[in-house]
């Protein structure tokens, strides 16, 4: 207590600015260290650009991701802790449908319905990639996007909607819930073993003056990501609906008061979100290769911290908030052990709480 | 009225909290005892369960009741359980291992037992100190993301090789990293064994004579050892529940809630309530890190595997069913937890697999649903009862929001202690002062309402 008190102290003294200062000097520190490891070639500058790529490709990952999360935390009022599943359950529903277009024929339907967690039909033998088998993998994110909405909006209309006016904290625990029993049912049917999803990633481009490989799948994901991102932007800034979203997001009393119909907003909200997060899963397992049951949880606090980072409600802070997380954890390697990569995405988090503990885009919401 | 007569009869019975806590005990023990002669089990093996049911049901109880302080009467939600229970073992596990423990082993510091429990618990007050000093001030569901955080944080430290062996001073020491470290011997064995780390070496009088006596029931020696240290784990747990009960009755204990009913007028009669919140966090961090000890530091390694953030929700489980805010209602909801949710459906799905006789189970979900086009439900009942590991969770899962949706306040929630000391809502004026605060129907209803 006593250093609470000296704490409080110390903040009033050095006004509020105590934190800020702080975290300036130690970005100042690593920013000008980063610099004497680039002049003294203790780090090659190859290396930095693929720390940032890397980084910027997780980071798209998670603002995907995110962006589902920020709109339901801002307009339903609580932290959605099955959005990981959601993630999880879009992605196995996609790369179902991708290997059955992509194998049918050649394999048993039961092993390509186990996508390569048990069977034959593993990734490599199917053959699934971008190039190799595009229409298998556009149906299959189409599917991922179809199914993830009308999962979302049936476990809204059963669990959520009846919980509509309870307290945040009731809705979280709820939504634990929900984690567990879709985390569960998917290792119920899919065994609890991680899969090889995709064949290959080739061909791979090479950056020019960089040097930095790009492939095929991650620049899918890139492109696909932007595209979802300015189709969303457009929806929020430009239509009726967009408007009545951020009002609901801003004060939902006074925009009930004010006639909008706000169940309809929250179904509108859980399709968008959905939408994302089932592609956003789909892309997962697209850019990494891999999936298993916990893929989506073991993200989720990634995409907490994103959307934290940006303040709750601002899906623009969510994507810059996931490019933030995505950066510092690759770029991270340059300091220390690649054990910690997610602990220090998780403490870049807390360092801005403790700054700005309204995020990053502080104020904003759903604009 | 009703409610006065069975004031009256609890007042005749005595101790009603305790009745209830033994009668979910007696419930579980016959429920388990029912499963064994079912499945035909010996008397040892049935003992065994009952012993393995209670050391669980007391284990939880211990961690729920540290969390009940934090959340259930200051309204703090810690989702980083795990991570606080981490560093207590872990500092515990450190400071008593040997300096010298052979060539598997990791080397520690060599302190007596007492001095790593009391390491591990300053320890875990003070990294609970180090998050709550600035996250206190966040939003419940902010601090929530942050525990959790945290709580992962700890346990990719000590799952790291970076930590898997440093040194300290000169010291060799480490956490062991993914293969884990050992635990100090249990000294409860002292009590059996001359020499507690190899049973081998022969018995003390005591342990002779007990252990014959246990022997002729059929109860082997490991059994009649963990029953003990299940009863120490019981004395631990009323210990915990009266300090608890003691915190919360005090006038510290009436500012905690008033900060969880509102913490607006707490801080405007002039209450330091974040110096409040910051003692209540380390002080339950302290607990979890002492219950951490007891119940994973009794095991013979310790892995970073046993500090899943899925154990955090499962005390959070415990204490919603029991009610937050009423440290009965903690233990009760560690008994139903255990014997329901967490050992129950194993159990049961030995029993309907013994008893049905199936084939093996079909290895995967398509061969399991393939019968069913020939309406033959039988693969997928064999496949389900396989995967029971799976359906638990959902069956957790599907408890959780029954209970969230049914009755938020979980079994003994309506018992919330009201943050007055006095019951304003009291019409009886001759009514016992002494009275626990606890055991008072209609007032809570309305500080219920008052805090949903």
């Amino acid at each position: 207590m006593n250093i609470a008190t000296l704490l409080a102290g110390g903040r009033t003294r050095l006004g509020s600015h105590f934190f800020e200062l702080l975290v300036g000097v130690g970005l100042a520190v690593l920013l000008f260290d980063l610099l004497r490891r680039l002049v003294t070639d203790t780090l090659r500058v190859f290396d930095l650009f693929l720390f940032v790529k890397e980084g910027i490709v997780l980071g798209l990952v998670i603002g995907l991701a995110g962006i589902g999360l920020a709109l339901t935390y801002s307009i339903l009022h609580f932290p959605n802790f099955a959005h990981g599943d959601y993630i999880t359950m879009g992605a196995f529903a996609g790369w179902v449908v991708s290997y059955v277009i992509a194998g049918l024929g050649s394999f048993d339907l039961r092993d390509l319905f186990l996508i390569g967690v048990r069977g034959d039909a593993g990734g490599v033998a199917v053959g699934t990639s971008v190039v190799q088998t595009p229409v298998a993998i556009v149906t299959g994110l189409l599917v991922a996007i179809a199914f993830t909405i009308l999962a979302t909006i049936l476990i809204d209309r059963v669990i959520y909607r009846p919980m509509r006016d309870e307290g945040v904290i009731t809705l979280l625990i709820t939504s634990v819930g929900v984690a567990l029993i879709l985390r569960y049912s998917i290792a119920f049917v899919w065994g609890q073993e991680t899969t090889t999803l995709t064949a290959n990633s080739r061909p791979q481009f090479t950056a020019p003056g960089i040097g930095v490989q790009v492939s095929t799948h991650e620049l899918t994901l890139v492109a696909c990501t932007l595209v979802l991102i300015a189709g969303i932007h457009y929806l929020i800034q430009q239509t009726k609906l967009g408007t009545a979203m951020r009002a609901m997001a801003d004060n939902p009393d006074l925009a009930a008061i004010t006639g909008i119909p706000t169940e309809r907003v929250v179904l509108a909200t859980w399709i968008i979100a959905g939408g994302a997060t089932g592609a956003a899963g789909y892309l997962v397992g697209l850019e990494t290769g891999i999936l298993a049951f916990n893929t989506g949880w073991t993200l989720l606090l990634l995409i907490f911290a994103a959307v934290i980072l940006g303040g709750v409600g601002s899906i623009y802070g969510a994507i810059f908030g996931g490019l933030v997380i995505g950066i510092v954890s690759n770029v991270a390697l340059v300091w220390i052990p690649s054990d910690f990569t997610t602990a220090a995405a998780f403490l870049v988090m807390i360092v801005v709480l403790l700054v700005k503990p309204k995020g990053l885009f502080e104020g904003v919401t759903t604009a | 009225m009703t409610r006065n007569r069975a004031d009256d009869l609890r007042a005749r019975i005595g101790d009603t909290d305790l009745v209830l806590v033994l009668g979910v005990m007696i419930a579980m023990y016959a429920m388990f005892t029912a499963f064994g002669l079912l499945l035909g089990l010996g008397f040892g093996s049935i003992v065994s369960t009952l012993q393995q049911i209670t050391f669980l049901t007391a284990a939880y109880a211990l961690i729920v009741l540290a969390l009940n302080l934090q959340w259930g009467y200051a309204g703090l939600l810690n989702i980083g359980v795990a991570g606080f229970m981490a560093v207590g073992v872990y500092t515990m596990a450190i400071l008593t291992a040997s300096p010298d423990p052979g060539p598997t082993g990791v080397p520690g510091f060599g302190l007596p037992l007492l001095v790593g429990i009391l390491g591990g618990m300053l320890a875990a007050a003070l990294f609970g100190g180090l998050v709550a000093l600035p996250a206190i001030r966040l939003r419940a569901d902010y601090l929530a993301i942050v525990t959790l955080a945290f709580g992962e944080i700890i346990r990719i430290a000590v799952n790291s090789q970076t930590f898997q062996s440093v040194s300290v001073l000169g010291f060799e020491t480490g956490t062991g990293g993914s293969r884990g470290i050992q635990g100090p011997t249990n000294p409860v064995r002292a009590l059996y064994y001359t020499d507690p780390s190899n049973p081998a070496l022969g018995r003390t009088e005591i342990g002779g004579v007990i252990f014959d006596a246990f022997g002729a029931l059929g109860v082997e020696e490991p059994v009649v050892v963990d029953l003990t240290y299940t009863l120490v784990l019981l004395g631990f747990v009323v210990l915990f529940y009266v300090l608890l009960t003691r915190i919360v009755k005090s006038p510290f204990g009436r500012v905690l809630k008033a900060i969880r009913e509102d913490e607006l007028v707490a801080k405007s009669l002039g209450k330091h309530t974040s110096r409040f919140k910051i003692i209540t966090f380390m002080t339950g961090c302290a607990l979890m890190g002492l219950g951490g000890i007891l119940w994973q530091g009794s095991q013979s390694l310790v892995t970073p595997d046993q500090f899943d953030p899925l154990l955090t929700f499962y005390v959070f489980i415990a204490l919603i069913i029991g009610g937050s805010g009423s440290n009965t209602g903690g233990v009760i909801g560690a008994a139903l937890f255990v014997g329901l949710l967490f050992q129950g459906p194993v159990f049961a799905s030995r029993l309907v697999s013994n008893f049905a006789g199936f084939e093996s189970a079909p290895n995967t979900f398509p061969d399991a649903v393939a019968g069913l086009g020939s309406l033959d439900v039988q693969p997928l009942v064999a496949y389900s009862l396989s995967e029971i590991q799976s359906l638990r969770f959902v069956l957790v899962g599907v408890v959780l929001i029954l209970v969230m949706a049914k009755r938020p306040q979980g079994v003994l929630g309506h018992r919330k202690s009201p943050a007055v000391g006095v019951d304003p809502y009291r019409r009886d004026p001759d009514g016992d002062e002494t009275e626990s605060p606890t055991d008072r129907g209609n007032a809570n209803e309305a500080t219920e309402s008052d805090s949903s």
